[in-house]
């Protein structure tokens, strides 16, 4: 099948040998260094503390829709650590990088730097953490006990946590991908990208991608036929309908990813036609399918965090949100208009006038239901009885910070101005200005909020505060010099630089990076903090904020089975309601509650899809065919079992049930 | 406005219900048809991505053959033949399956798989033929896209074939009980699935090729 001339294959390794290590590269060799011996002591201290069990029964295994968005978070922050260590590397190469300076990368490991640092962030950052919080959220707010396929919803996350995985063997066993985070062909083909990098690049997306695309069938499903009686779809809160719309969004575009992944490597290991530069294959064929899937993508990002910054803003105005109607068909009509803006990535691809002018008017047109949001949520914060807590300082940031990314996104919508910005570092501050000062403040926003639901005490709002003004300052002084430098006209991806008038901009941007550092590191210290003080923070009643929706009718952490009773809903803030209108818990009457078993397949298919994916990446073919097969046949296996159900007793929800009227009536 | 106070009143003069007192339950299996719906539409994008590329690049031939010079539309025909009969068969399977007859599911279950064996092995022989006289999917971007195309949908009904021999044993194994019956119905709807995105091929591919 593979055209063996060209790479040596030993039957057994396939083409793994010991110089695919990279142990002459002393940076890549102090990470491994450092990983392994931060592994030993995990495995050391999960062993002295006897927390496998804990961890395989209560965790790994579990179907409970809570914790598997827990483990989303975890993998997620997790991530973005080496995210962000890529992010930090890039900008300190680029502030030394001058006057014949080399800087300390050289090309071959800065290239893969940048790529995995793209790929990490939204594949395995920005999607974990949206995945995670929808997961956490969704049943409760529309009254469920669980999603609609629990074991399935196990499946997909061990499924994202092995594309992540792959990504984290390709640092030390070979190489990544040198591309760019979209791999471009020719550049990404057979031909020009021999080595491994691409290779461990389509697998990790593959693997990562059942998992999101199965998750996204899942939480639909959920929203659609697991909602508490009186919910109509006009009733739903806000974060469940921009979710609803995003799992559409993720069903309707990760399948063109699969399949434009799978076309890119029958390019690569069949040697097929697709993408190459002869023999009538097309790379633009390429770069059109990726952004089909890609544009849509940014929206599955943001569309959950308006979501997010709709409860919370009506949370901490004290009212009710403005606009709802608008804001649901703001939410749907971008749903709809992603899919027609694809081609303004590629103005520059010469498709002419009139197909770019579609394409530009589309892309303003997007503008519009966007604006619609912000001036729903400032007018639901006008005359509002606004508290400044943190979730409420992460939406005001975002609102001022968005903005500008938002009308830097219409200038490059702009095609004439296109020619002039495309793939300038402009582009690069642009979509960062999104990203991180839409998706990543408002995750900050919701991880704030709902913290307390989750683990029923609050974080530490001064290291919260710190963390706040670190990211915000941070992300200002590291991304306008990129403006600048943009309209100057320098690229993106570039390693070293000869005009010295740029580098006091690097310098700048280098030390916003380290204030964006120092946000993360306030974070992770008021996480610690907060758990060390969680008798202080601790909250008992369920409802920390005053909230507003149907999560915050259960206590923190809610009960397995979320809620003793399905709740009936009357209104859009449901449990607004019911705190108006007298409701009062029902104290007896419980009975057993019909719940799903925790399953360990998830994990063990996960586990094998890696080693296909490793096997595929080394041409190992005997491996390849041998985890196939045991993928197939542990699946099958799994289908045998049609007793994946179970009932918590009656006495158990009376105990648990009890134990929260006690806290309730606060007789602690 | 109307409405509002028409809520206002029912508030007013009834005091409301906030849960349910009997267990409002959602049936095991309940969002399966829905969800399994919802991943055949995803499977179909698939299927539309490979359209699209066989319909940019299925023209450019790379002064290779041409659909003209290799499609057997007889052959094909038999093959669309196979498919078509093995739906029908399939339908019967789920007609006996409601009036609950086991055996005769499983008759009518083993003569859809035999079809769909057929149809795979005619495919097959087309594909073994056509790389015989050298035009392998590497010769050209038609032939990529026209071996991609095609043989997607041929690995679709491989594993539809697992899954129903799969299916087949835990008939035999546990009757048709709820579980089952449901699994049936999602196979049915992926082999009539199946079956759509053929006549699409056939006349998408093979119909028009002859034409172009």
């Amino acid at each position: 099948m593979i055209d063996t001339s060209t790479v040596a294959t030993h039957p057994l390794f396939g083409r793994l040998t010991l110089e695919s290590f990279p142990y002459h590269e002393p940076i890549v060799v102090a990470t491994f260094v450092a990983v392994v011996l931060g592994g030993i002591a995990l495995v050391a201290a999960l062993s002295y503390f006897r927390l496998w069990g804990y961890l395989w029964k209560e965790w790994f295994t579990t179907v409970d829709h809570k914790r598997i968005g827990i483990m989303y978070m975890v993998l997620g922050l997790i991530m973005l650590l080496r995210g962000f260590a890529d992010a930090i590397m890039m900008r300190l190469q680029q502030a030394i990088a001058f006057g014949g300076s080399e800087g300390y990368l050289n090309a071959h490991h800065y290239d893969q730097i940048f790529t995995a640092h793209g790929v990490i962030m939204i594949f395995f950052v920005a999607m974990p953490f949206v995945t995670g919080l929808m997961n956490y959220v969704v049943p409760l707010q529309i009254g469920a006990r669980d999603v609609s396929f629990p074991f399935l919803n196990n499946f997909s996350f061990w499924m994202t946590v092995g594309g992540a995985v792959l990504i984290m063997v390709s640092l030390f066993v070979g190489e990544f991908a040198r591309t760019g985070w979209l791999a471009y062909p020719p550049l990404s083909n057979i031909a020009y990208s021999p080595e491994t990098g691409v290779d461990y690049y389509i697998w990790a997306l593959q693997i990562a991608g059942v998992g999101t695309t199965l998750s996204g069938i899942n939480l639909i499903c959920t929203i659609v036929k697991m909602r508490a009686p009186g919910m109509t779809m006009m009733k739903m809160p806000v974060f469940t309908w921009t979710s609803l719309c995003t799992n559409v969004l993720i069903v309707a575009s990760f399948p063109i990813l699969t399949a434009t992944l799978v076309l890119l490597s029958l390019d690569r290991y069949v040697g097929t036609n697709f993408f190459t530069n002869d023999l009538g294959g097309s790379p633009m064929m390429y770069v059109n399918l990726i952004w089909i899937w890609g544009h849509p993508e940014v929206y599955i990002l943001i569309l959950p965090v308006f979501g997010i910054f709709s409860e919370v803003t009506s949370t901490f105005s004290g009212k009710k949100l403005f606009g709802y109607t608008s804001m649901v068909y703001a939410t749907v009509v971008i749903t709809i208009l992603s899919y027609l803006v694809w081609l303004h990535h590629f103005f520059t691809m010469g498709s002419g006038a009139s197909v770019n002018s579609f394409f530009g008017i589309t892309t303003m047109i997007i503008s519009i239901p966007t604006g619609a949001k912000i001036f729903n949520w400032l007018f639901t914060m006008y005359r509002g009885r606004i508290r400044f807590e943190l979730p409420m300082m992460w939406t005001v940031a975002f609102m001022l910070t968005f903005v500008v990314g938002g009308m830097t996104g219409v200038l490059l919508a702009v095609p004439p101005a296109d020619f002039v910005l495309h793939n300038s570092l402009f582009l690069i501050a642009h979509f960062h200005n999104v990203i991180i000062g839409g998706v990543l403040f408002g995750l900050f926003a919701g991880i704030y909020y709902w913290w307390p639901k989750a683990f029923g005490f609050r974080l530490d709002p001064f290291w919260g505060k710190v963390s706040f003004w670190c990211w915000v300052v941070g992300f200002w002084v590291a991304f306008m010099p990129l403006y600048v430098l943009g309209l100057m006209g320098v690229t993106r991806r570039l390693r070293v630089f000869e005009d010295p008038s740029l580098q006091i901009w690097f310098q700048i941007a280098a030390v916003g990076a380290v204030l964006i550092a120092a946000g993360i590191g306030a974070f992770l210290l008021q996480i610690a903090v907060s758990v060390w003080k969680r008798r202080e923070l601790v909250d008992r009643t369920g409802d920390p904020w005053d909230g507003r929706t149907l999560e915050w009718a259960t206590s923190s952490p809610p009960p397995d089975y979320n809620f003793a009773f399905t709740p009936m809903i009357h209104d859009n803030d449901a449990w607004w309601d019911m705190k108006k209108r007298g409701y009062k818990r029902p104290l007896g009457g419980y009975k057993a509650i019909h719940m799903p078993s925790n399953s360990g397949t998830g994990v063990i298919l996960a586990g094998i899809s890696v080693v296909l994916g490793f096997a595929l990446v080394w041409y190992i073919w005997w491996l390849a065919a041998v985890s196939f097969v045991a993928l197939l046949a542990a699946a099958i296996h799994h289908t045998f079992n049609y007793h994946r159900d179970f009932h918590i007793p009656a006495d158990v929800v009376v105990r648990t049930e009890n134990e929260r009227t006690r806290l309730l009536s606060g007789q602690v | 406005m109307s409405i509002t106070l028409t809520a206002e009143r029912s508030r007013t003069q009834q005091a409301p219900v906030f849960h349910v007192v009997e267990e409002h339950a959602h049936p095991e299996g309940s969002s399966t048809m829905l969800g399994f719906w919802i991943y055949l539409m995803s499977d179909c994008l698939i299927f539309a991505v490979l359209f699209a590329t066989y319909g940019v690049l299925g023209g450019n031939y790379a002064a290779g053959p041409s659909p003209k010079d290799l499609f057997d539309l007889p052959l094909v025909a038999l093959n669309t033949a196979m498919l078509l009969f093995s739906s029908i068969t399939y339908g019967f399977a789920m007609l006996a399956m409601e009036k609950g007859r086991v055996s005769q599911t499983q008759l009518w279950l083993a003569v859809t798989g035999l079809f769909g064996a057929a149809f795979l092995a005619i495919e097959l022989y087309e594909f073994a033929h056509l790389i015989h006289i050298g035009a392998t999917p590497q010769r050209s971007a038609f032939l990529s896209s026209f071996f991609t195309l095609v043989g997607t949908h041929g690995l679709h009904v491989t594993f539809g074939l697992v899954w129903l021999v799969t299916l087949m044993v835990q008939v035999n194994k546990r009757g048709l009980i709820p579980a089952n019956r449901r699994r049936l119905m999602c196979l049915s709807l992926f082999w009539h699935f199946l079956d759509v995105i053929w006549i699409g091929v056939f006349t998408f591919v093979y119909l028009m090729g002859m034409l172009r």
